[in-house]
């Protein structure tokens, strides 16, 4: 029964939910961002305002596009962004509420990291062939900043999963389960909270870089290559690449939630919420999940949009490749470290 | 028909303006951005700068439309989806302004698109931008009437 459900019902709910969440977001980032600048800025559901007004708008094909790749490349999108927010948060909300499912080791961070690289590869395809040389530049320069930053995100990978190793050796090490259930925190000593630091310090560049955000929004520069990417896309294709960005974002945000801070309301206080029979820890798990991925929101995309101008794109693959690759390496070295030490 | 209703009123929430400078000096192009500043905050209303005319809703033209850029015009017009807003600010763009007599110019904007609001003056204020707009927005409301009459 609840494998019908899971696989029928689940993945239509996650693609509602992560559309609405994902627009709201978007909403609530202008409104912030509008606040840093002492702006009273748009209202909180702009975004659905904005979607509603481009699936009334005509859609331009260009005469010189290929027109397969160009119309499939949003919806492709769209539907890869789903399916990374699927295997990124559906296993880490089964484990919330105690269900033993397959599904619970159904997702893990290899999974999640070929599934990351779709998004793009689709928006890259659909650039490539809409015919703008615009379109063209700005394509390139996404595929350039996609291998960029998949080697920081390797070798956070692995740091986490040599730690989950350490911690406990009979789990699939590579499981968003077992990450989730052994927060990194809460085993490691001095040298290792160093170490997760750097780790953290190198998604606060990686998570702007996936998500195609200032400072590392090159692909889509509207200032200097007339919005580079999206530079054809009109109507009903260029809202689909608006709710693919913020579902991708979404996506990202809770990837980081769930690496990090994995903590459930029980880990945290050590209680559960009954009241009248039911049990509402879960409840309290998705409010706190929400509050969680707001405020990393909030510091890693928005706070980094506003403080931050665009950089040239050789600046940003210099600091993807070498500083932020040195970051993440130096804190997998202080972790493995630390594992090192713990096990004499 | 009826498409059409929904998407202008749907143009109320959310207009996303591309600038085209057919040969201004910059000060109406100052004076747009001055618009989109803190002090009158444009971006309350949903309106946003955007960089290529595929996802623009309207269209700023400023300044009068020089030999060189009348066909760059109309094909810029022609790239922005219906349905499409055009709003001319500035003395230059809407009569041809100090450059009566010049060999250079080739005329008035409306001599080649069809304009929905001219915003005179040089440069017109912020003050008279957002007017202008809400100018725009009367007159899909006012469209949207007749509409509503014929069907």
């Amino acid at each position: 029964m609840i494998t019908l459900i899971l696989t029928l019902l689940m993945p239509a709910f996650v693609l509602v939910a992560g559309i609405v969440l994902g627009l709201l977001m978007k909403g609530v980032d202008r409104k912030f961002a509008a606040y840093f600048q002492s702006r009273i800025g748009p209202p909180v559901l702009q975004p659905f305002y904005d979607m509603g007004k481009l699936m009334m708008k005509q859609s331009i094909i260009p005469e010189n596009a290929v027109t397969w790749i160009f119309k499939g490349a949003p919806v492709t999108a769209l539907s890869s962004s789903v399916l990374l927010l699927i295997y990124i948060v559906v296993p880490y909300f089964l484990y919330l509420s105690g269900v033993n499912h397959f599904f619970l080791q159904a997702g893990d961070l290899i999974v999640i990291l070929y599934v990351l690289a779709i998004p793009t590869v689709a928006l890259v395809s659909g650039g490539f062939s809409s015919g703008s040389p615009y379109a063209a530049i700005g394509a390139q320069r996404e595929v350039v900043l996609l291998m960029c930053v998949e080697l920081p995100l390797a070798v956070t990978t692995i740091t986490f999963a040599t730690k989950m190793s350490a911690v406990c050796e009979s789990c699939p090490s590579f499981s968003l389960t077992t990450i989730a259930s052994h927060p990194v925190w809460n085993t490691m000593g001095p040298m290792g909270i160093l170490g997760g630091m750097m780790l953290l310090l190198s998604f606060v560049f990686i998570v702007p870089a996936e998500s195609a955000k200032i400072p590392f929004d090159q692909g889509e520069a509207e200032t200097e290559i007339a919005e580079g990417l999206l530079a054809e896309y009109s109507g009903k294709y260029l809202a689909f690449i608006q709710m693919a960005d913020g579902v991708k974002s979404l996506a990202l945000v809770s990837l980081t939630v769930i690496l990090f801070f994995p903590h459930g309301f029980t880990d945290l206080t050590g209680l559960r919420i009954t009241g009248g029979g039911y049990d509402f820890t879960l409840a309290a798990d998705v409010v706190l999940f929400f509050v969680k991925i707001f405020a990393v929101y909030f510091l890693l995309i928005t706070t980094v949009r506003v403080i931050m101008a665009r950089f040239k794109i050789s600046q940003a693959a210099k600091i993807l490749l070498l500083t932020i690759t040195v970051v993440s390496l130096s804190g997998y070295m202080l972790i493995y470290l630390d594992t090192f030490i713990s096990a004499l | 028909m009826i498409r059409k209703k929904i998407s202008l009123k749907n143009l109320k929430r959310s207009l996303w303006a591309f600038h085209l400078n057919t040969g201004s000096c910059n000060a109406c192009d100052i004076e747009i951005l001055a618009t989109l500043m803190p002090r009158y905050d444009a971006e309350r209303f949903g309106i946003k700068l955007v960089g290529t005319p595929r996802h623009a809703d309207v269209l700023l033209v400023t300044g009068t439309v020089t030999e060189k850029i009348k066909d760059k015009v109309l094909r810029v017009y022609e790239q922005v989806p219906e349905p499409k807003l055009v709003i001319v600010i500035g003395g230059c763009g809407s009569t041809k302004g100090v450059f009566q007599e010049s060999y250079a110019m080739a005329g008035p904007i409306d001599n080649f698109i069809p304009v929905d609001v001219f915003i005179p003056g040089c440069p017109p204020r912020p003050e008279a931008i957002v007017y202008g707009i809400a100018k725009a927005w009367e007159k899909i409301e006012e469209s949207e009437k007749r509409n509503g009459a014929a069907s």
